[in-house]
């Protein structure tokens, strides 16, 4: 009895699995020096970016993939995958009318508010398909701020020096074996940059999509606050459903100056293969930030509910005095998802502080693990952190894993970390149950006041999505 | 395979006959599983996860000498009694020979009428090999690691301690460990205990250094406890800067079991603490704490793993410490929660002070849980002293230093208390306080404590 | 210039403390400015206590209350920026918190501090022999600290379980201010504050702590009562009633003040000071 209803709840179906019919260009499969070169070509990159492709493969080809996640990896076959995929347009758009109205629907069923008559929605969107931009909007009023909001590529083209001084100072290409592999092939992105003393007026927003069959998409997020600037940034993620796992290794990387803050959200919604496993995305993301100035803040958010195996660890560099690091995740994996995520604070400036809420729900066969790291240097003295990492388990065949690491170097540090595992308990569901709510809308009403302190985190409109997608991920239909 | 390795290989292959011979056969038949293992496997390289904190290949580095030949040091006769003064059964291990001071004899025979063995492991494997071989080494089947091994492969002496079905020991068994030797050498220690159904017995293990050159024991305890039955295990390290002490300890428990583990380190050199625990039957319970009072360059780092592998166990952990100087903690607790065993109840909580400058502390509570009716919980800090609570001492006239020295006792009073035994509990509040103070809570002899 | 001038206060004071003008005070504060976390708190406290008088203290929230007992007593969270506080004729400021408390100073605490693992005996007595080891007298004995404990318990009604309880700890609201003024019974001070110690004590419980207190009067000690509401005030009945507002003492009288007080609130105290104040 109890198992059914688990059964049932956890299942669903992604409705975000549908197949773009885009024409597509691709480059051969796999990976050597001739294929970077062909991808810098491709975007004509200059000299200085090519070099640290290269520099990037030449590491790459020298390391291994990780081991020490709590994930169970197939080997991945790194020659079997096509490295650039772009919708084959002309030139690039100039407005919303140039772009391929395939596009266009499929991001109106993302229900992405790409067009223009959406902008009451306030959201400035930088929608990444396969590996290429497509197109962002709001630019020009953005501009007038001095906020640039352009892809990756734009940016290389316009802000050479800009992108020259931040590109790989937040994660160098050796930093790990992904970030190497990005760093080499990385195709676009998006690059912010909100200049001093500017609070940015809406929210800026970035969607990926993978496509295109057999494709592997590397993008690269590159965000740089200004001091006494503001800016909150989301990003999206869907794919269609395949068999085959795709891969999705990208590199976040945020700059905050004095007294900046960045609010970075992510609600990721790849796809996590189906009941029995097979297909799903592989997301192995390195997402980093650095406060670099005094007082500066980073808020990291994020709702994973999608993905085959999620090796994500969004992680702050608290190197100015007094700055602020925060982390607050929400990680659902359902069926034979598997999650390894989590944060590093590395607490370097004096009276740096920095506060960890993750809330994991297991259903299915899936592996949810919290792993993160707080480490506090020899001279940063009045580090404070507080860690919250709590586990929902929903049926008895899945798994729920902390593996916190604490490294104290500093006698005025404080510290703090409680971790709880526990089920929803049938007291709960029969309360609801005799107040005449269903079951599966019970446990969905559990499952997001349990997440509640993290979902409160994002900005209003994605947290009614995030809601939605929690219940989704989870629902299916109570027999 | 390095040269620290291939140092103790060819001193393996090279002298296997001196040490068969001096051997005894149920030890014997265990050398070459272990020597295989270590040849293949080697100590943890220095980047291991498990190892982090402890670089253990580093330490075997040292040109330590290994007593295959079982030459006996010259020990002085003070060394056989000890004054943490409790109603006790007393026992010695020097480096890695077991010694029955002549005065317990005759306590002893009142065990062994009860059907008690114990005494040295040699002894014992020659007098009952079966019962023995039944134990040695069953509790590392699956579970090898190199330390084990490299005990496995070299050790000729330990303690046995066979406690029959339904028989109760309400004294605890102490055994002190000193290392004495007067040269650098490695000793491998190798203990077993098995406590039987419906049996009750406590064991009080003290570890001292008398030499004052460098030490390493490398310690391997194995222990069985059956259904029913109550077993406490107390671990007091007090030894000096030059001792490493590297010990696993790993044990079984039967269903509705009742063990207490309390590893208290006072006083030490490097330290490196492996315990795993498998609650193997319905309705076990496990308590398991220690503290560690750190100062200087003292290095202790507490590895511990508990396995859930049968549904209603309860464990509860609970490990504290306080470092001062540049001393240097470790803590990394595994709680793993097998897929079928529901309504367990698992609670960790490992809690810091730093009080020097430049002490570190390194905190790595983790939870594994494959079953979903559970109750599991960890919660760490690291932090310092109550700067209120120390206000409020000192505003009712007491002193600073004596006010954080009241502090830092109330902070590791909630592990002392979890003692079982009255008058051990009393001695070590006091060898504690006295550690606070700054006062040698050493045994030297174990004068210290009186 | 204004640095000169503050020398010049400073030097004036010193001439009339070689006078011994001030010594016939038990506690004379002068000018006293403290700040917290860079925040000024005090802004020039001045205040006289004689033995055998009870001062009361009130003032609407976040006047300085509290931080002016916690100065006094030495709390290291607070920095005097300015001022001299002298006690019995020492310079109080200059003395650690403990040397503070064996000179006969006593802080009842608005929130007491839980301590889990030092149990009520233990801490006493090490209180008790620092005081005694002040004055220059030996350890008292095990048996006599025992039976001072019990005698002190009666003055406040203490259940024997508290004492055998780690200090604080699951003590409910009123059982901790009650272990406050037994603390206090027990430790004679000559000076005793009592800061906000009516604030979450229901009647009874006030009326017990209170009547501790009165028992422990006499001419050669006196108090501060700090405290919001006049109610405290109906048993302890103070000889003085200072207005504390905003870091300075605005207002001071005998005990009709704090009827006035209760009837009237602070609001007319506010007004006749101006918005400027």
């Amino acid at each position: 009895m109890k198992n059914n209803f688990v059964n049932d709840v956890t299942d669903s179906d992604y409705k975000y699995g549908f197949v773009t019919d885009v024409e597509t260009e691709v480059i051969p499969k796999g990976l050597n020096e001739d294929i970077v070169r062909l991808i810098s070509e491709k975007k004509g990159e200059p000299d200085w970016l090519l070099e640290y492709r290269l520099k990037a493969f030449k590491h790459w080809t020298t390391l291994e993939m990780p081991e020490w996640a709590h994930l169970s990896i197939p080997p991945i076959n790194y020659q079997d995958i096509y490295y650039y995929a772009a919708p084959k347009t002309k030139e690039s758009p100039k407005s919303l009318d140039e772009v391929d109205p395939e596009l266009i629907k499929t991001f109106n069923k993302l229900g992405i508010p790409l067009e223009e008559q959406k902008s009451l929605a306030g959201v400035a969107v930088d929608a990444v398909m396969d590996s290429v931009s497509v197109k962002t909007t709001y630019k020009e009023n953005l501009a007038e701020l001095g906020i640039i909001f352009c892809s990756f590529n734009e940016a290389v083209k316009n802000y050479p020096d800009l992108v020259r001084q931040y590109l790989g100072s937040v994660v160098p290409y050796t930093d790990n074996f992904f970030a190497a592999l990005n760093a080499a092939v990385f195709s676009d992105g998006s690059f912010v940059y909100i200049p001093k003393g500017v609070r940015c007026p809406m929210e800026l927003s970035t969607y990926f999509r993978i496509n295109a069959a057999n494709t592997g998409q590397f993008e690269r997020t590159l965000i740089v606050a200004d001091d006494d600037s503001y800016v909150s940034y989301l990003e999206g993620c869907t794919a269609p459903m395949r068999d085959e796992n795709q891969l999705h290794a990208a590199i976040v990387e945020l700059v905050v100056l004095d007294r900046a803050e960045i609010k970075y959200s992510t609600v990721q919604n790849w796809y996590p293969g189906d009941k029995e496993g097979k297909g799903g995305i592989y997301n192995f993301v390195t997402k980093r930030a650095i406060c670099k100035g005094d007082h500066s803040k980073v808020s990291w958010t994020q709702v994973e509910t999608g993905s085959a195996i999620t090796w994500k660890y969004p992680s702050c560099i608290l190197l100015g005095d007094n700055s602020v690091g925060e982390f607050y995740s929400v990680a659902v994996t359902n069926n034979y998802q598997q999650a390894d995520t989590g944060t590093k604070m590395i607490h370097l400036g004096k009276n740096t502080k920095s506060h960890i809420v993750s809330k994991g729900i297991s259903a299915g066969y899936s592996q949810n693990s919290y792993r993160g790291l707080v480490r506090v240097a020899k001279k940063a003295d009045g580090a404070r952190n507080f860690s919250q990492c709590d586990s929902l388990l929903l049926g008895d065949k899945c798994g729920a894993h902390t593996f916190p690491y604490m490294d104290i170097n500093n006698d005025s540090a404080v510290v703090e970390h409680e971790a709880t595992t526990s089920k929803i308990s049938e007291d709960q569901i029969f309360y609801c149950n005799q107040r005449g709510i269903s079951t599966e809308d019970a446990i969905g009403l559990i499952v997001n006041g349990y997440a509640k302190e993290v979902i409160n985190k994002l900005p209003m409109e994605f947290a009614v999505e995030a809601q939605k997608l929690l219940q989704i991920s989870l629902e299916g239909s109570v027999g | 395979m390095s040269t620290t390795e291939s140092q103790y290989i060819d001193i393996y292959e090279k002298y296997s006959d001196t040490i068969f011979k001096n051997g005894v056969a149920v030890m014997n038949d265990c050398r070459q599983i272990a020597f295989d293992y270590f040849k293949d496997n080697g100590f943890p390289h220095s980047r291991a996860e498990l190892y982090r904190h402890s670089k253990i290949k580093e330490l075997f580095d040292f040109d330590y000498g290994l007593n295959l030949n079982r030459v006996k040091f010259p020990t002085s006769n003070n060394l056989f009694h000890c004054d943490v003064p409790i109603n006790s059964y007393l026992c010695f291990l020097v480096d890695e020979a077991f010694y029955l001071p002549e005065k317990s004899k005759l306590e002893w025979d009142d065990l062994a009428k009860k059907g008690v063995l114990i005494g040295s492991i040699r002894e014992m494997a020659q007098k009952y090999p079966d019962l023995v071989a039944s134990y040695y080494h069953k509790a590392y089947g699956e579970k090898m690691d190199a330390l084990v091994a490299f005990n496995t492969m070299f050790s000729q002496d330990g303690f046995f301690f066979y406690v029959p079905d339904g028989v109760v020991i309400d004294n605890p068994i102490q055994l002190i460990c000193v290392s004495n030797a007067n040269l650098p050498s490695i000793s491998n220690p190798r203990n077993l205990v098995v406590v039987g159904d419906n049996a009750k017995a406590s064991v009080l293990m003290c570890a001292h250094s008398l030499s004052n050159v460098e030490s390493l024991s490398n310690t391997v305890t194995e222990v069985f406890v059956g259904e029913n039955a109550h077993f406490d295990y107390y671990k007091l390290e007090s030894t000096n800067a030059k001792s490493v002490s590297l010990s696993s300890f790993v044990l079984k428990q039967k269903g509705n079991s009742n063990v207490l583990i309390n590893d208290m380190t006072l006083q030490n050199g490097f330290s490196r603490n492996n315990i795993s625990v498998d609650l193997e039957g319905e309705g076990a319970e496990l308590t398991l704490c220690g503290m560690v009072i750190g100062d200087s360059e003292q290095h202790t780092d507490n590895h511990t793993v508990v396995n859930h592998n049968v549904p209603n166990c309860v464990s509860k952990e609970l490990f504290k410490y306080v470092l001062n100087d540049a001393s240097k903690g470790a803590f990394s607790g595994r709680v793993f929660v097998a897929k079928d065993a529901q309504k367990t109840a698992a609670y960790q909580t490992n809690k810091n002070i730093c009080v020097g400058k430049d002490a570190k502390m390194f905190t790595e509570p983790q939870l594994e849980i494959y079953a979903d009716d559970v109750k599991c919980s960890h919660g760490a800090s690291t932090g310092q002293m109550d700067e209120t609570a120390l206000f409020y001492l000192r505003s009712r006239g007491i002193p600073e230093a004596e006010a954080k020295m009241l502090l830092m006792f109330a902070f590791v009073n909630d592990v002392i208390e979890n003692i079982r035994i009255d008058s051990l509990q009393d001695k070590i509040k006091l060898m504690v306080e006295k550690r606070f103070r700054g006062e040698s809570s050493l045994c030297k002899g174990c004068n210290a404590c009186k | 210039m204004l640095l000169k001038l503050k020398n010049c206060c400073k030097f004036r004071w010193r001439v009339v403390s070689d006078n011994n003008l001030e010594y016939r005070y038990m506690l004379s504060i002068k000018n006293l400015h403290a700040s917290v976390n860079g925040k000024e708190i005090l802004r020039g406290i001045n205040l006289e206590i004689n033995p055998g008088e009870v001062h009361a203290i009130m003032g609407p929230n976040g006047s300085g209350k509290s931080t002016l007992s916690s100065v006094l007593a030495g709390n290291p969270a607070f920095t005097v920026t300015e001022g001299e506080v002298l006690f019995n004729g020492k310079d109080l400021l200059a003395l650690s918190p403990e040397a503070r408390s064996c000179e006969g100073l006593f802080l009842s605490f608005q929130y007491p501090v839980e301590i889990p693992g030092v149990s009520m005996v233990n801490f006493m007595r090490a209180a008790v022999n620092e005081h005694r080891k002040y004055n220059g007298l030996p350890p008292m004995s095990a048996s006599d600290f025992l039976k001072m404990m019990r005698e002190k318990k009666e003055v406040v009604e203490l259940d024997n379980k508290l004492a055998n309880r780690s200090v604080n700890e699951g003590f409910s609201g009123g059982e901790k201010k009650r272990n406050e003024i037994f603390q206090m019974a027990v430790l004679e001070p000559k000076l005793s504050i009592l800061d906000e110690t009516d604030s979450g004590l229901d009647i009874d419980a006030l009326r017990i702590v209170a009547s501790g207190v009165n028992k422990l009067k006499s001419k050669d000690n006196a108090s501060i009562v700090i405290t919001h509401y006049q109610r405290l005030l109906d048993y302890i009945v103070p000889d003085f009633v200072h207005v504390l507002y905003k870091g300075k003492i605005v207002k001071s009288a005998g005990k009709e003040l704090a009827l006035e007080l209760e009837e009237r609130g602070y609001d007319w105290i506010k007004k006749e000071l101006g918005e400027n104040f």
